[in-house]
């Protein structure tokens, strides 16, 4: 079995969110970056299927130069190699366009890619690149099996669970739940070691519409001061709770 | 050119988030001059979507689409999108509709944007805002393709009544047999409880609770708002809740009108979960918890002290106001 894992490369959780250059761009400066918590639960159930079923697991990204590390601590934790689509990820549907391409092309036969990423939360990556290629697609996947090219997998869905049947080829969003925190690996020396020798190719893009542009970034306004109650007086919460904020 | 938005429903009855973007499509339609057209798969009873502004509603009855399947009912919005020439589609962001935007728009050759939280800022270019870096920032997308779908985020907008005259439609798709490569074996919901996607009011505990034993505590408040119950990432790591109830970034997203947090301290990853709900309360004993940060507002105090005295207290409260 051949497993694809699209790779997202976005700040840590806990970077100061700060936009430049008018508030049309992110701004990278101090920024932590790391896989996308939901492609690391992917990549994660990925070297299962690599260590139990003798699948071969890629990585891949659509980024420029600087994203290479994150593809580097991906081969670190145990994929055995690694490819760069070389462009600037400019919307949803032209990462599709290219994971489709890679796809294709590799003949792939498990996609596994997180349901969302934690920077522009579009979640629409996975879902366009199954439409474009006319694969199955699992969003908000927890839970996978696949025997020969038969597949059982579970789905989240609101307020309870579902499982389905399927077949190879398939794209998957996953989320925790493929995995859980828990099994989560770090890299270990060897590891760290080992990936610098593994394969990283880079591929150029092929033409692909944008659609869709982000054009400007807005930071919250400032959020107006805490009101406390004191434990002795519950009526004052529920009186806020009732005619300020009239929510019960 | 009418602007579609599907419907959704369960078990035959409308859900509540179709007629948050039938009001949201009514809105957006009257800024651009045009109606609205709702798509219904097997529900019941479509004619309350008229209170909501929706002109016409196409008609999906049909046995093979009972279950939810992505891929036939992205096929099924394609289509009706089609008939009526539509150049808007707006969708909600339940669950299943999250899973089927990406695909419908790719059947249609449109440009997407998810998790947007306002009315256009523009129409002519298109421009939209979103909720972007897990609610840390708003990014204004501008779609540029002929076709547009958008994702209206839970409860950024609200219902409003705006009656129409509704006209009704039988609306008969083609379906493929591949639109039915994954099949549905089984589903298995939590019965009998408010669901965190559903709920108005969601009751949320951590580690200052002590263990899974105090969980009473929680429910009862729950009990007594009509609200569902989650838990902070520590607690469901710890086993003393299902994960299925874990809320923050990693967890289930919450955007709810009052979120409570007991014993949370707030987590930047729980936060980045629940800062979209409107309002929210937050229950600890100590005061340097970061959740007091973001908090509107704050108690600060023994969860198993000031908890038993609130139920009692909202109790008395909801017998006044019944």
């Amino acid at each position: 079995m051949k497993i694809l894992v699209c790779i997202s490369h976005v700040p840590d959780t806990t970077s100061k969110i700060n936009f430049t250059n008018g508030d049309t761009e992110f701004d990278t400066n101090g920024v932590q970056y790391v896989i996308n918590p939901n492609d690391e639960f992917g990549l994660t159930r990925a070297i299962w299927f690599q260590e139990q079923q003798g699948a071969t697991v890629t990585v891949v990204n659509v980024g420029g130069p600087e994203t290479e590390p994150t593809l580097r601590k991906a081969l670190a934790i145990g994929a055995n190699d690694a490819i760069r689509i070389n462009a600037t990820p400019t919307d949803g549907f032209f990462v599709a366009k290219q994971l489709a391409e890679v796809i294709k092309n590799g003949a792939y036969d498990l996609i596994i890619a997180g349901k969302e990423s934690l920077d522009y939360n579009g979640g629409m990556v996975p879902g366009m690149t199954a439409g474009i290629l006319g694969y199955n697609f699992l969003n908000a996947c927890i839970d996978i099996a696949v025997n020969e090219t038969n597949v059982k997998a579970v789905r989240e869905i609101d307020g309870g669970k579902e499982t389905v049947a399927t077949s190879l080829p398939l794209i998957i969003g996953g989320q925790k739940g493929i995995v859980e925190e828990k099994d989560l690996r770090i890299p270990n020396m060897r590891g760290i070691m080992t990936a610098r020798t593994k394969p990283l190719n880079v591929i150029e893009a092929v033409d692909a519409a944008t659609n869709t542009k982000a054009v400007k970034f807005e930071k919250p306004a400032p959020k107006s001061a805490i009101k406390m109650v004191s434990p002795d007086n519950l009526d004052e919460l529920i009186d806020l709770l009732h005619n300020e904020a009239k929510v019960i | 050119m009418s602007i579609l938005i599907y419907a959704e429903s369960a078990e035959g009855k409308l859900k509540k988030v179709a007629f948050e973007i039938a009001s949201y499509a009514k809105k957006v339609a009257e800024t651009l001059g045009t109606t609205v057209t709702a798509l219904t798969i097997n529900s019941d009873n479509v004619s309350e979507l008229a209170k909501y502004g929706v002109d016409k509603v196409l008609k999906v009855t049909n046995d093979k689409l009972a279950g939810f399947n992505a891929k036939a009912y992205a096929d099924v919005i394609k289509q009706a999108a089609q008939q009526e020439n539509t150049k808007l589609v707006v969708l909600s962001s339940s669950t299943d509709s999250i899973y089927l935007s990406p695909l419908v728009a790719v059947n249609l050759e449109a440009g997407y944007a998810s998790n947007v939280i306002d009315l256009p800022v523009n129409t002519a270019p298109f421009q939209v805002k979103r909720n972007a870096f897990s609610n840390k920032a708003f990014n204004i997308t501008e779609i540029n393709t002929d076709i547009k779908v958008i994702g209206l985020a839970k409860n950024s907008y609200g219902i409003f009544e705006n009656a129409s005259t509704l006209t009704e439609e039988v609306f008969s798709p083609n379906l493929e047999d591949n639109d039915f490569d994954i099949k549905t074996e089984s589903i298995e919901k939590s019965s009998g409880k408010v669901s965190i996607a559903d709920a108005d009011i969601v009751v949320s505990g951590g580690r200052g609770l002590k263990g899974p034993e105090n969980w009473g505590l929680i429910e009862d408040l729950a009990a007594v708002l009509g609200a569902a119950t989650a838990c902070s990432k520590p607690v469901s790591d710890l086993g003393w809740r299902p994960h299925a109830e874990h809320v923050g970034q990693t967890g289930k997203p919450v955007a709810t009108n009052l979120y409570i947090a007991i014993g949370i301290s707030g987590a930047i990853q729980h936060i980045a979960g629940i800062n979209a709900s409107k309002v929210k309360v937050v229950i600890n004993t100590d005061p340097e918890a970061p959740f007091f940060k973001v908090a509107d507002y704050g108690i600060v105090g023994d969860a198993f002290d000031v908890v038993p005295r609130l139920i009692e207290k909202l109790k008395a409260f909801k017998a006044q106001n019944a």
